[in-house]
């Protein structure tokens, strides 16, 4: 039973007065939320007619040319595609291990006086501006990969097409990796408060029936908490999928597409936000408004996907926090 | 409440008017970011001589500038690259490029063991750009640069990955000395670079080359020595190897003919003293202004920028307009109109 028919047998019916201004300001955040929509619908539908010249003169085939040639007016967005998503998924699979590990620990197992402290400073990590995260990236990051440890797995594993080419620090693998540790402080608060939010009813039940700690967290806590923790997780993707200028400082900026972890990529977000200032055919903006609104619909996509899988987990156990 | 009324009214009015005898002029500028600092300095020194006229300038990119003088949101554009003939079609009514200033690209690098005075002539910096030299032993970069120890360290080419006239201005003279460059790249603000990392600005690609042994990329004049990068001399269309100064920029353009739109390219010019990779920096103005009062303000401002105006360059790392240019970007300014009347009463 949701909140609002809860309530409804409970709310005033009495005098005119109360009711009407509770109906002005019903009116009045029916029409914000009707704002939201329309914000909404409005960008979409100038971005779709800013685009309007590459979509009639590419179709499809922009979504599948690897061509990027501002000289020639040849334009496909593949390898942005490519990079914003093979970057982010990349660093959502980071990421996740130590975010899940971070947010168990915090919510299950930490003493108070390490919750508190170490809850803040992962919190902290997340209001880092990303051109910090950047500057770290360029500077300590990239020279410490291309020196330290891409030599290290090309020697292991030089065989498999993921480390191959020349160590160059720049890249995908730089690329994900600040992406990760950018992801990781709002998949970690958000997954410990989700933790939090499970009723300790469910942890008592689980430990009066001979549950360890580890099989608490595992078979109880977890799966009431699992439709939260994907909800954290879409955040992540989505902080990622849109970051620029973090991306743009680290993955090389090149529009290539590559197993290799080494080699330079692009996103889409950065492509867009570096190009736009500067370009002046009308084309050329075009095919660049269309990057951005291929971006809008993977969002749009993503959040949908999130929505269903939600759904589908949250009509698991009971006691779940939606 | 009705003076205070009337103070609020009257400091809308003198805000918001930019017509009538004590007030203020405010003119609106935009475009290139790469001569921002002279532009913003021109603009205090401006304001101090002539304290009625305020300047002010966005530095939102070439791109952008060229747009708002086309919608005339703007009294005036900024570029680095000259109109393409596509963006000269758009405008209304005859738009003037006015040279202001000169730019430079350099060439940067990191090489262990070698901190200043690496030499690139045509066809090796090309070759570099297009990916067939590969590591900086290279027979050909040796035989440049005899008793200078060249590692064997793998070239990374660093680019810009964000529009720009720097990139304009470096490609235009790739192609200039590469006929393979012309063909399979080509040249403009943006370009399919066959080898490399971007870099985003100037700055994005210090980084890369500040921090990859064995980077090599190019970055303007001005950024280059106010962060002491490595610098490397070039070979000019005389022979001469040299290093990028404002002196061998102004002689980029010194004694040429101007065309009738005063756009010169001045990639690989002529002269012993030339350096090879400098560009003019334009502002973009209408003939027929539609305001008497601000295009008078505007025309007397360009016309003090390129006499008096020029000193301030030096110290900013801007080469000045060479002596002998000026009497042609006179002539153009003279032309300036509104309403059928010239806004410049000179001789």
């Amino acid at each position: 039973m949701d909140a609002r028919s809860r309530l409804a047998p409970l709310s005033r019916t009495g005098s005119p007065a109360v009711l009407s201004g509770d109906r002005v300001f019903q009116v009045l955040t029916a029409l914000f939320a009707g704002l939201v929509v329309l914000i909404l619908a409005a960008m979409a539908f100038q971005m779709l007619l800013a685009s309007l010249p590459s979509l009639r003169q590419f179709g499809w085939g922009f979504l599948s040319s690897s061509e990027w040639d501002p000289v020639l007016d040849a334009y496909g967005a593949l390898p942005y595609l490519f990079g914003t998503l093979a970057s982010s998924f990349l660093a959502l699979l980071v990421a996740l291990p130590v975010a899940l590990g971070t947010a168990i620990y915090l919510a299950e197992f930490a003493p108070l006086w390490v919750r508190r402290p170490l809850g803040i400073l992962v919190e902290l990590l997340a209001a880092i501006p990303s051109v910090i995260y950047g500057l770290w990236g360029i500077f300590v990051l990239s020279p410490w990969l291309r020196d330290s440890v891409q030599p290290l797995l090309q020697r292991a594993f030089g065989w498999t097409p993921f480390f191959q080419g020349i160590p160059r620090g720049f890249g995908m693998m730089a690329g994900c990796l600040v992406l990760a540790v950018m992801i990781l402080p709002t998949i970690a608060s958000v997954s410990r408060d989700v933790l939090l939010a499970v009723p300790d009813t469910i942890r008592e039940g689980a430990l009066a029936l001979g549950a360890t700690r580890w099989e608490m967290v595992r078979k109880a806590v977890l799966p009431c908490a699992g439709s939260g923790i994907l909800g954290a997780v879409i955040l992540g993707l989505g902080r990622a999928l849109g970051e620029t200028m973090a991306v743009t400082m680290v993955i090389g900026n090149r529009p290539e597409i590559s197993w290799s972890l080494f080699s330079p990529g692009h996103s889409l977000a950065s492509v867009v936000a570096s190009n736009y200032a500067e370009a002046s055919g009308d084309l050329y903006l075009a095919a660049l408004t269309e990057l951005g609104l291929i971006l809008f619909g993977v969002t749009l996509l993503l959040n949908i996907v999130a929505r269903l899988l939600i759904w589908r987990v949250g009509r698991g156990p009971a006691g779940a926090r939606h | 409440m009705k003076t205070f009324a009337n103070s609020l009214l009257a400091v809308l009015a003198c805000a918001a008017t930019t017509v009538g005898s004590a007030q203020t002029i405010s003119l609106q500028g935009a475009g290139a970011t790469f001569p921002y600092p002279l532009y913003s300095k021109w603009m205090a020194e401006y304001q101090k001589l002539h304290p009625s006229v305020q300047i002010n300038y966005q530095s939102i990119g070439s791109g952008g500038g060229i747009k708002q003088i086309l919608e005339r949101t703007v009294d005036f554009g900024a570029t680095d690259a000259e109109m393409t003939a596509q963006e000269r079609a758009k405008a209304a009514s005859t738009l003037h490029h006015i040279p202001m200033t000169l730019g430079a690209v350099v060439v940067t690098y990191q090489v262990p063991g070698v901190s200043t005075g690496l030499k690139l002539s045509q066809d090796v910096l090309a070759s570099i750009f297009m990916g067939r030299i590969t590591a900086w032993n290279d027979p050909r970069l040796a035989s440049l640069n005899p008793g200078v120890k060249l590692p064997g360290t793998p070239i990374t080419v660093a680019y810009r990955s964000d529009g720009s006239g720097t990139t304009a201005v470096f490609t235009e003279y790739l192609a200039r000395i590469s006929p393979e460059w012309k063909s399979s790249v080509g040249a403009g603000k943006s370009v399919k670079f066959p080898v490399g990392l971007g870099g985003k600005g100037n700055e994005g690609v210090t980084g890369v080359v500040k921090s990859t042994p064995g980077a090599i990329g190019y970055v303007e004049l001005a950024y280059a020595r106010q962060n002491k990068l490595a610098i490397a001399s070039l070979r000019n269309q005389a022979g001469k190897f040299v290093e990028p100064s404002l002196e061998g920029v102004t002689a980029a353009a010194t004694g040429r003919k101007l065309p009738e739109d005063l756009c010169l390219s001045l990639v690989d010019g002529p002269g012993a003293r030339t350096y090879p990779i400098a560009s003019f920096s334009y502002i973009l103005v209408y003939q027929e202004q539609q305001d008497a009062t601000k295009g008078k303000a505007l025309a007397d401002f360009l016309w003090w920028a390129v006499h008096d105006g020029q000193k301030y360059g030096a110290a900013l790392d801007y080469a000045p307009l060479p002596k002998d240019q000026v009497p042609a970007i006179e002539a153009r300014l003279k032309q300036l109109a509104a309403g059928g009347k010239a806004l410049i009463s000179r001789k």
